[in-house]
């Protein structure tokens, strides 16, 4: 179990160094996503003017206010309160956001599925799990709302961070077939027949 | 008598949704410690003291605790002593909109909120049907008293109902939760509240699996036998190993609640709605005195 310090973008070889159980933080650009943008770029055919080769993208939609242009704020938009949604919802966008745009990193939270699974491992990618419901504690680690593309969908428009010290977030999914979501869930279902013992049912096959 | 007055009930939404949104009420927090120490897997204790802390950081910082400003609830409660006439029903529906919508505009919150079809989002947390307002009659309390939750999304996505049948018994109701709460898994952001609603008709079970997972912690279902029920079942959902964020452990759920009705002689209907850790409520009564928040 390591833990990587990274600035992204990353490479291909820093994806695979990734083992399911390492922790990661993160530093430099992060773009947020979530249903409407993919929607956008993925059925719609949208393109983005962001290059999203070697990112980070985390499934959010920030809590945002109106500020006036300045240095510090070039989009006009200050944070607020930014954390992570659920990531199974947008299964299906995981790998066209890695083969046609390059993403290398997804963050979210509840994990995602066999078809992302097999996408990080013939592409090179993983899958960090945050701690959904703590955007209070996340929002700490974003500097700054850098740039903001698609922003018709607000508040799923397509979103360009700056973090430091985002995490730590741990390896949930790497390029080698592993997934604590797949281990988790087959260990819980075997103690489904023990549960259900306890509430004195005779186990049935599940629904 | 109380006369309601929409100025009042306006501020008082506005508040309670912010007020919601920032500060976890103290049982839940007392649920968390009572998780927290009897954990025994290294990841889930870290998960948890992750989650501890993001409550320290929301208060220090007044910020919010989770980004998902969920669809707004209000359930209105009339006491004695309240003098409504005329219009002042809907006055009291449109005033707790108006509040509802002045909160996202003047915070400013993330409007989570939808049309349905368009997919139109007009940034005001209010549509057709939403805030979900509910309102009710008590004679036990005086005044009005308004509760807010803001529903997230994670959660309330991981609902379902079952129509089982008389002969599948007390044996379908039991499965049913353990196999929700597998399905679940992660994706509510456990340690949830499961609220289990039995009996009744199909609305009426699935509206009993949400008082069920808003009701606080430490409070039993009315039924002995629904209490019963919830004990079994708070036991057996922490011997799946889900663990908080599905990410494995012994604290998958903070408690099981049960809600009963009473149903038809060839029904058994069952429904499970969970509540995330953020598990977020306030509420404030409104009597000759003045206004004064809880939770
Ligand atoms: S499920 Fe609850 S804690 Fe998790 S992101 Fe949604 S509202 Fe927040």
């Amino acid at each position: 179990m390591a833990h990587y310090d990274l600035s992204t973008p990353i490479t291909e070889a820093q994806t695979r160094a990734l083992r399911i159980d390492d922790t990661v933080t993160l530093n430099g650009p992060l773009f947020g996503i979530r249903d409407a943008t993919q929607i956008a770029m993925f059925d719609r055919g949208r393109a983005t003017r962001f290059d999203l080769a070697g990112h980070a993208v985390i499934h959010t939609a920030p809590n945002v206010k109106k500020v006036d242009v300045s240095p510090a704020n070039p989009t006009g938009y200050a944070p607020v309160c930014i954390g992570t949604t659920t990531s199974s919802r947008m299964e299906r966008f995981t790998r066209p956001l890695l083969e046609r745009c390059g993403v290398r990193i997804v963050i979210g939270k509840g994990g995602l599925g066999v078809a992302s699974l097999a996408a990080f491992g013939e592409i090179g990618g993983a899958y960090l799990a945050i701690v959904g419901g703590t955007a209070a504690l996340e929002t700490t680690w974003i500097e700054a709302i850098e740039d903001v593309d698609l922003d018709d969908l607000n508040p799923e428009s397509l979103w360009r961070f700056r973090v430091r010290g985002f995490g730590p977030l741990r390896v949930a999914m790497d390029s080698h077939g592993g997934s604590l979501y797949t281990s988790v869930d087959a260990d819980a279902r075997g103690k489904r027949a023990a549960a259900l013992a306890a509430l004195g049912v005779n186990a049935r096959p599940a629904r | 008598m109380l006369r309601i007055d929409p100025g009042v009930v306006e501020n008082v939404a506005k508040e309670l949704y912010i007020r919601a949104l920032k500060i976890l009420p103290p049982d839940i927090k007392q649920g968390f410690d009572t998780l927290a120490a009897r954990e025994t897997a290294a990841t889930a204790q870290n998960v948890l003291g992750t989650m501890i802390r993001n409550i320290a950081v929301a208060e220090a910082t007044d910020n919010l605790l989770c980004q998902d400003t969920g669809i707004p609830i209000y359930n209105v409660t009339i006491g004695r002593g309240v003098e409504l006439s005329g219009d002042d029903g809907a006055a009291l529906k449109a005033a707790i909109r108006k509040g509802c919508e002045r909160a996202t505009r003047e915070h400013p919150l993330r409007s989570s909120i939808v049309h349905p079809l368009t997919r139109a989002n007009e940034h005001t947390s209010c549509g057709i049907g939403v805030p979900v307002i509910q309102i009710d009659h008590r004679d036990e309390i005086d005044g009005l008293r308004i509760e807010m939750i803001p529903k997230g999304s994670g959660s309330e996505n991981n609902s379902w109902l079952k129509m089982a049948v008389p002969a599948e018994g007390i044996d379908a109701i039991k499965t049913f939760v353990i196999d929700c709460v597998l399905d679940a898994g992660g994706k509510t952001c456990p340690p949830t509240i499961v609220g289990v609603g039995v009996g009744g008709t199909a609305d009426l079970c699935m509206h009993l699996a949400k008082i069920a997972a808003t009701r606080p912690l430490g409070t039993h279902c009315a039924d002995a036998e629904g209490a019963k029920l919830e004990d079994e079942l708070s036991g057996a959902v922490n011997m799946l190993g889900v663990g908080p964020q599905g990410l494995g452990g012994d604290a998958t759920a903070f408690a099981v609640h049960v809600e009963l009705a009473a149903t038809h002689i060839t029904m058994n209907p069952v429904a499970v709605n969970m509540q995330c850790h953020s598990a977020r409520r306030a509420s404030a009564a409104i009597t000759s005195a003045g206004v004064s928040y809880g939770f």
